[in-house]
């Protein structure tokens, strides 16, 4: 069972990845007041072990549930990058809202797990517990998601990638 | 170059920008990368991302906690039907009350109207300063509609004393149903660190108006007396001397606003 203390000491954490993922301070402070209370609510069925990623999956859930659009109309496959070019924001990294404006045309599945591993440094294997993927998948998103963001805020044209992706 | 030069997979470099990469393989990683332009670019501007992202975010993490996300992290209390627990807190406090409530000078005579008023508080006290979601019927945020629904349903015009001096800041209102039948009025407060008073007031047109009375159920203080033909009960589990001095400052505040003029 999770003390008060313990939930508390998690909030931050869990306001900055909210934060981050819906771009917006209140939406994201309803995401995290939910979580708080869901996470009470099923403090029966937490088994004990990383309490953090255990929260964060209790997010993700309302997050899928409530907020996120269908995962349908926005994965574009598994595999490549993204058909349609993408024009850079700047060609710079300075400006704050160039990055929350990148980030927010990034599809919802590739934000979860970059800012999952990126920001708040999950290890892949908790990433994907929290997403309830395999870890490959974590992995293909994580690549789409950096080069995406990369051609967003205006980085180097990508040559065609020279590397073998290993499954 | 050929494929022998580079015999890492974009996993590996991910992992490696990613620190989840154990020694010996970041240092074969590392080496492979310093002598490859393409893979030092790219790994480099993912190592940028995570700082941009960093920058961008980390703020948050030293923003003080918004009272409404502590409320949240806050066990549940368990949810009785009202008129149990108001029953319970009736066996709890009743019993107690009884006795604890002063006996001494200041007791009231059986049937003084003025009896009833402290148990009365203590329960509506107990039963709703629990609520996380529901502890008032009305924000403070419509205190001009509260203070209008209240005064109205008491047929007397309220005051809705402003207590921020003592550091309790109001939350709202709400009616309740009196033992004899008429209506009361709850104000709750809270302050900074989530503790919770509660202002009870309703007619008590039969008592003559009285000094502070004070009662106490364990932890839960309360001073109670009638003025102007309003009975009224300030409940909170503080020290008699703190909750003497918040009495006064509602005491002052009732007699200015309740002045004719």
């Amino acid at each position: 069972m999770l003390s008060h203390a313990e939930l508390v000491a998690e909030i931050p954490r869990l306001r900055r990845y909210a934060r981050a993922l819906a771009g917006d301070r209140t939406r994201a402070d309803d995401l995290v007041q939910d979580t708080l209370q869901r996470a009470l609510e099923r403090a029966g069925q937490w088994q004990g072990g990383n309490a953090r990623a255990w929260l964060f999956t209790v997010m993700h859930r309302i997050w899928l549930n409530q907020v996120r659009r269908p995962a349908i109309e926005q994965d574009e496959g598994e595999d490549g990058l993204p058909d349609s070019p993408i024009s850079p924001l700047q060609d710079r990294w300075g400006d704050r809202r160039d990055l929350e404006q990148a980030l927010a045309l990034l599809p919802d599945t590739q934000r979860e797990v970059l800012l999952l591993v990126a920001l708040e440094e999950f290890h892949y294997d908790e990433a994907a517990e929290v997403l309830g993927i395999p870890v490959g998948t974590v992995m293909s998103r994580l690549f789409r998601a950096r080069e995406q963001l990369r051609r967003l805020l205006g980085g180097e044209p990508l040559p065609q990638p020279a590397l073998k992706r290993v499954k | 170059m050929s494929q022998q030069d580079t015999p890492i997979s974009t996993d590996e470099l991910q992992a490696w920008v990613d620190h989840q990469t154990d020694a010996d393989a970041s240092a074969r990683i590392a080496t492979i990368v310093a002598r490859d332009a393409v893979l030092a670019a790219r790994a480099s501007a993912w190592a940028s991302q995570r700082n941009a992202l960093h920058a961008a975010f980390d703020a948050t993490l030293d923003e003080p906690i918004p009272q409404r996300l502590l409320d949240a992290a806050r066990p549940p209390r368990p949810r009785w039907p009202l008129q149990l627990a108001a029953a319970l807190a009736c066996v709890a406090l009743g019993g107690v009350l009884g006795y604890a409530l002063p006996r001494p000078a200041a007791t009231p005579a059986a049937g003084d109207p003025l009896a009833g008023l402290p148990r009365a508080a203590a329960i509506a006290h107990a039963v709703y300063v629990p609520e996380v979601r529901h502890p008032v019927e009305v924000g403070a945020e419509q205190q001009t509609h509260l203070v209008a629904w209240l005064s109205k349903r008491l047929g007397s015009p309220l005051t809705v004393p402003e207590l921020g001096a003592s550091g309790f800041m109001l939350v709202g209102g709400r009616l309740l149903p009196g033992s004899e039948g008429g209506a009361v009025a709850q104000f709750m407060y809270q302050n900074e660190a989530g503790q919770r008073l509660t202002l009870y007031v309703r007619h008590n047109a039969a008592s003559p108006e009285t000094a502070f009375r004070f009662a106490a159920e364990k932890d839960l203080s309360v001073f109670y007396w009638v003025d102007g033909g309003m009975g009224y009960a300030l409940s909170a589990k503080l020290p008699r001397e703190a909750l003497l001095q918040i009495a006064e400052l509602v005491y002052r505040q009732l007699q200015r606003g309740g002045a004719p003029g």
